[in-house]
C-alpha cells in the first residue's frame, strides 16, 4: 500500500544538500536554559538538548512532561526564554515564519492538515517559502511516487483522509520547506496498530537519507528503535538521556513515562 | 412576462451589491475572526476619494473608477495597519468594539472635514439609463452591477484557488498558526485580506454612487449592516455563503415588495426580517457556515 521501503535508494525528495551543513563544531540543533511559558505558568523549567546533523532524537515523557512545548519553543508558537540555536544560528527571538524560513519545520500534533484544501494545495502551502516553484512541483510529483495513496487523492479535499494519510500528508508537508531539522510531534497518536509501524518505517527512511528529526513520542518502544539518542522529559524538566541504545526496548521505562515511580 | 423580467432584475441587483459588501465583510471574518464595521466608512471614503478628485483632478469618470478602488483598498489596508493590527489575536469581542470605534471616528471625520450634508458627486450617474428592449425597460446600471459582481465573485474564486496568497487565506480561516508555521507571514494573509476586502468595497461603492450622486458621511453603514445580515443568513465566515446570503436578501426583499398588498407597504421590512428570523430557525449557524471540526480555531 506504501511502497515506502520496497523502493530501492532513489532519491528521497528534499533530501538533496541544498542546506549548507552545519560544520562539525556545532549540533543542528542546540537549546540551553529553555523556559517555556503558557502565560504566566513555567512549563518547562530550564532544558538542554542538542541534536546533531542526521541523527534522530527522541523526546519520551508522560502527558504533560513539556515535549508539545519544547517543540512549540522551537517552532515560536510559545513564549520561551533561553537560547536556540539552529546550524549555531540563535534563531528565539524570530517570529515564527522566519524560523521555517530558516530550516525548521513540523509535522504537529493532531496534523493539522488544511482539510479545505486539496491534497496537492496542502503540499504547495508545505512548500510556499521556496521561490522554485518549478522544482517545487516536479517534487511533489516525487511524494505523489513515494506516498502512491496520496497521489491517488491529489485534487481531493485533505479533510477526507484517513487518519495515517493525513499524517504522511503533515510530514510530506514539512518536508517541502526542505528544513533543517524536522520536527515530528506525535505522528502515530491515534492511528491503528499496523499504520504505526508503517509510520515509524517513514521515519526511518527519513533518518536513512539523512533528515535530521527530532521526534516526540509516547509509543517509547518504537521510537527507541529509531532514534539515536533519548531524552527522558518529566514535569518539565529532563530526567535523564542517553544513547537509544542505553534504553533497550524502552521496558524499563514504564515508571518515569506513566508519571508513577512505583 | 416584461414585469416578471423587470423584478428579477430587481432583485438580481440588489443582490449583487449586498453580495459585493459581504464578501467583504466576510473575506476578513474568515481570518481574523473580525467583524468590520468599519467597511461602510471605507465605501464612504471612496465616496468622499470622488469627490476630492473630481474637483482637484479631473471629470473623466474612468480615472475616478480607478481612484475610488485604489481609495477604497488604501482606506482598508490602512485601517488594518493602524487599528486592527494592535487587538489581532484578541477575542471577538474586542475587536468587533474597535471596529464600532474605528467606524464612529470615521463617520465623525467625514462629518468634520466633509460636510453633514450629501455632497454631489455626479460623475457616475452616466452608468443609470434606462435600456428599452421592445416593451421591457429596464435600468442599465442593474445589468452592470450584476454582471460585474458575477465577474468579481469568479476573478476572486480564481484568486483564492490558484494562488499561493489565495490558498493560504483559505488555509488561514481554518488554522492560521499553521499558515505561519509554513513560513508564509501573517501580515501578508492579514493585509492582502484587507486590499481584497477594499478592492469590494470599492466596487460597491461605484454602484453606491451611480445610483445617488452624493456623498454622505452616513452613506456606507446602512448597506454595511444589510450585508452583515446576509453573511448571518449565509452562515458567518463562508464566502459562498455570503454571496448567497447577498442574493437571497436580494430577493426576499423584491418578493415582498411585490407580494405585500399596498396598505402593509410598511411592514416590508418586519416580514423580511421574520423571513430571515424563520431562516435561522432552521439552520441556526446560517445556511452555508462552515462545517467545524475538533482543533479548528472557532
Amino acid at each position: 500500500m506504501f511502497r515506502l521501503g520496497s523502493k530501492p535508494k532513489a532519491a528521497f525528495p528534499g533530501s538533496g544538500p541544498e542546506r549548507p551543513p552545519g560544520g562539525d563544531a556545532t549540533a543542528m540543533l542546540e537549546i540551553r536554559q529553555l523556559r517555556v511559558f503558557h502565560r504566566l505558568i513555567e512549563a518547562v523549567h530550564g532544558i538542554e538538548i542538542s541534536v546533531e546533523e542526521g541523527q534522530c532524537v527522541t523526546l519520551l515523557g508522560p502527558n504533560g512532561a513539556g515535549k508539545t512545548s519544547t517543540l512549540s519553543s522551537i517552532t515560536g508558537a510559545v513564549r520561551a526564554t533561553g537560547s536556540i540555536r539552529l546550524s549555531g544560528e540563535e534563531i528565539s527571538r524570530l517570529p515564527i515564519e522566519e524560523r521555517c524560513k530558516r530550516g525548521v519545520a513540523i509535522s504537529p500534533e493532531g496534523r493539522r492538515i488544511f482539510s479545505n484544501l486539496s491534497v496537492r494545495d496542502n503540499l504547495i502551502m508545505g512548500g510556499a517559502v521556496r521561490a522554485d516553484k518549478k522544482a517545487l512541483f516536479a517534487e511533489i510529483q516525487e511524494w505523489f511516487g513515494h506516498f502512491p495513496v496520496l497521489g491517488e487523492r491529489a485534487e481531493q479535499m485533505a479533510g477526507t483522509l484517513s487518519g495515517g494519510e493525513q499524517q504522511m500528508l503533515a510530514i510530506a508537508r514539512a518536508l517541502l520547506s526542505r528544513p533543517r531539522i524536522l520536527l515530528l510531534d506525535e505522528p502515530s497518536l491515534g492511528l491503528a496498530p499496523q499504520i504505526v509501524g508503517k509510520i515509524f518505517d517513514i521515519i526511518k527512511d527519513l533518518k536513512a537519507r539523512g533528515i535530521t528529526i527530532l521526534l516526540v513520542e509516547q509509543n517509547a518502544a518504537a521510537a527507541i528503535a529509531v532514534s539515536d539518542y533519548v531524552y527522558i522529559l518529566n514535569n518539565g524538566r529532563v530526567t535523564r538521556h542517553g544513547e537509544a541504545a542505553e534504553f533497550g526496548d524502552g521496558s524499563g521505562l514504564m515508571g518515569e513515562l506513566t508519571g508513577m515511580h512505583a | 412576462m416584461d414585469y416578471a423580467i423587470q423584478q428579477a432584475l430587481n432583485a438580481l441587483s440588489f443582490g449583487a451589491e449586498y453580495a459585493l459588501i459581504a464578501l467583504g465583510l466576510a473575506i476578513v471574518f474568515s481570518i481574523m475572526s473580525l467583524v468590520n464595521f468599519a467597511h461602510g466608512e471605507v465605501i464612504a471614503f471612496g465616496g468622499y476619494s470622488m469627490v476630492v478628485i473630481g474637483t482637484l483632478l479631473t471629470g473623466n469618470p474612468w480615472i475616478l473608477m480607478v481612484g475610488v478602488l485604489a481609495g477604497c483598498v488604501l482606506a482598508s489596508v490602512a485601517l488594518e495597519r493602524i487599528a486592527f493590527r494592535t487587538v489581532r489575536g484578541a477575542d471577538l469581542t474586542t475587536g468587533l468594539l474597535t471596529a464600532f470605534g474605528v467606524s464612529i471616528i470615521l463617520q465623525n471625520l467625514y462629518l468634520l472635514l466633509g460636510s453633514p450634508r450629501p455632497m454631489a458627486a455626479t460623475q457616475f450617474i452616466f452608468l443609470d439609463q434606462t435600456l428599452s428592449f421592445g416593451t421591457l425597460r429596464v435600468s442599465s446600471l442593474q445589468i452592470y452591477e450584476t454582471v460585474a459582481t458575477i465577474l468579481a465573485i469568479v476573478a476572486l474564486t480564481v484568486f483564492l484557488r490558484r494562488t499561493t496568497l489565495g490558498m493560504a487565506m483559505r488555509a488561514a480561516a481554518l488554522d492560521f498558526e499553521m499558515v505561519r508555521l509554513c513560513g508564509i507571514r501573517a501580515n501578508r494573509v492579514i493585509a492582502g485580506a484587507f486590499a481584497i476586502s477594499g478592492l469590494l468595497a470599492g466596487l460597491a461603492c461605484i454602484f453606491i454612487m451611480a445610483r445617488r450622486g452624493s456623498v454622505q458621511p452616513h452613506m456606507g453603514f446602512d448597506p454595511v449592516l444589510v450585508a452583515f445580515v446576509a453573511c448571518v443568513i449565509g452562515g458567518f465566515g463562508s464566502l459562498p455563503g455570503a454571496v448567497l446570503g447577498g442574493f437571497l436578501l436580494g430577493v426576499i426583499e423584491v418578493l415582498v415588495l411585490i407580494l405585500l398588498p399596498q396598505e402593509a407597504g410598511g411592514l416590508a421590512h418586519a416580514v423580511v426580517f421574520a423571513l430571515i428570523a424563520l431562516i435561522l430557525i432552521w439552520r441556526p449557524d446560517g445556511i452555508l457556515s462552515p462545517a467545524r471540526e475538533k482543533g479548528d480555531k472557532r
